[in-house]
C-alpha cells in the first residue's frame, strides 16, 4: 500500500474538529429555532466558533503536507 | 498556472503537492521577484487606490464607488469593531479595516483569472500580520494595565481558588502569548493552502482524465471533475472572505480582551 502515514494522521485528526463543528452548528440551529430574532447575534458567535474549531483540522492538513 | 510540462506523456498523473506553491523568479534567474510577490504588490496597490478613489470628493449622497468603500469600512466598523470591542474600538477601526481589505484582496487573488494564486497561502504574509496584531494587542494591554498588571490579570484571573492558579497560570500565559499569534497565522495560511490544493487537484485531474486518459470513462469523469472545479471556485471565494473576516474578528476580540480591565 503506497501512500503516506501523514495522511492517516490527518484522517484521525479530522475526527475531533468534525464533531466540534457539528456541535457548534447544532447549538446555533437550536438557538435560532427557539428564538428566530436572535439569528443575527448568534451568527457571528457561530462563525467565530466554527473558525476556531476548523483551525485544528486545517493545521492538520497543512502539517500533513509540510512535514 | 499549470506546472505540468506540455511534453509529459501519459506517464501517469502528476498529483499536485506543496511543490506547486514554489515559483521561479519572473524577471531573470538572478532576481528574486516571483509571482506571489507580484500579487502582494498589486494587492496593496489595489487596496490603497480603491479606498482613495472611494473617499475622494466625498458627498453626503454617495455615488457608487463611495457607497462600496463605505460599505466595506462600515462593515468592519459596525460588525467587527463595535461588536467585539465596544465603543473604545473606534480607535482601532483603521487598522482593522486595512487588515480585512488586505487579507480579503490577497485571498481573492486565488480565484481571479490571470493571477490564480492566493498570496496568503505562503506563510510569510499571515505570519507578519499575526505578529503585528500580537504586538498591537500586547502593547494595548501593557499600556492600559501596566506591565506587571497585564501579566497578573492574564495569568491570575480573579475569583478562582488559589491552588488552581498553579495549573492555570502557565496555560494562560502560553495560550495568550504564543498560541494566539501562531494559530492566527496558521489558520489563514493552511486554509488558503488547502483550498488552492483542492482546486488544483480538480482542474489538473479533470484535464488529465479528459485529455490524457481519454475514452468514454475518462471524458465523463473528467467533465464531472471540471464542473466540480467551477463549483469549488465559488465555494473557495466564500471561504477566502470568511477567513479574512475571522482573522479581523479575532484580532478585534484580542484587542478587546486586552482593553478590558479585570471584571
Amino acid at each position: 500500500m503506497n501512500g503516506n502515514v501523514n495522511m492517516v494522521g490527518y484522517g484521525l485528526a479530522a475526527i475531533g474538529p468534525g464533531i466540534g463543528i457539528g456541535l457548534i452548528f447544532a447549538a446555533y440551529i437550536s438557538g435560532v429555532a427557539r428564538q428566530p430574532e436572535s439569528r443575527g447575534m448568534l451568527q457571528s458567535i457561530a462563525i467565530l466558533g466554527f473558525a476556531l474549531a476548523e483551525a485544528l483540522a486545517i493545521i492538520g492538513i497543512g502539517l500533513a503536507f509540510a512535514l | 498556472m499549470s506546472i505540468r510540462l506540455a511534453a509529459e506523456g501519459s506517464g501517469g498523473f502528476h498529483s499536485p503537492g506543496p511543490a506547486d506553491f514554489e515559483f521561479p523568479a519572473l524577471f531573470g534567474h538572478g532576481t528574486f521577484f516571483t509571482k506571489p510577490m507580484l500579487i502582494i504588490v498589486l494587492g496593496s496597490l489595489a487596496v490603497a487606490v480603491l479606498f482613495y478613489l472611494a473617499a475622494r470628493r466625498a458627498s453626503v449622497v454617495p455615488g457608487k464607488g463611495q457607497f462600496a468603500g463605505e460599505s466595506v469600512y462600515g462593515f468592519v466598523r459596525n460588525s467587527i469593531a463595535l461588536d467585539a470591542i465596544g465603543h473604545e474600538g473606534l480607535k482601532y477601526v483603521p487598522y482593522l479595516a486595512t487588515l480585512f481589505s488586505f487579507i480579503a484582496v490577497l485571498n481573492l487573488s486565488g480565484i481571479i483569472p490571470v493571477l490564480q494564486f492566493p498570496a496568503t497561502s505562503r506563510i510569510a504574509i499571515p505570519l507578519f500580520l499575526a505578529i503585528i496584531s500580537w504586538g498591537i494587542y500586547n502593547a494595548i494591554g501593557i499600556k492600559r494595565q501596566g506591565l506587571v498588571g497585564y501579566f497578573k490579570n492574564m495569568m491570575f484571573p480573579p475569583g478562582i481558588p488559589w491552588p488552581v492558579y498553579i495549573l492555570l497560570a502557565p496555560i494562560e500565559l502560553f495560550s495568550t502569548f504564543f498560541v494566539r499569534p501562531i494559530t492566527l497565522a496558521l489558520r489563514l495560511t493552511f486554509n488558503m493552502f488547502a483550498g488552492h490544493l483542492v482546486l488544483l487537484l480538480f482542474v489538473l485531474g479533470g484535464e488529465f482524465l479528459v485529455f490524457d486518459k481519454g475514452g468514454v470513462v475518462g471524458i465523463l469523469a473528467g467533465s464531472v471533475s471540471l464542473v466540480g472545479s467551477i463549483v469549488l471556485t465559488f465555494f473557495e471565494g466564500f471561504v477566502q472572505l470568511l477567513q479574512a473576516y475571522v482573522f479581523t474578528l479575532l484580532t478585534a476580540l484580542y484587542i478587546g480582551g486586552a482593553l478590558a480591565d479585570e471584571h
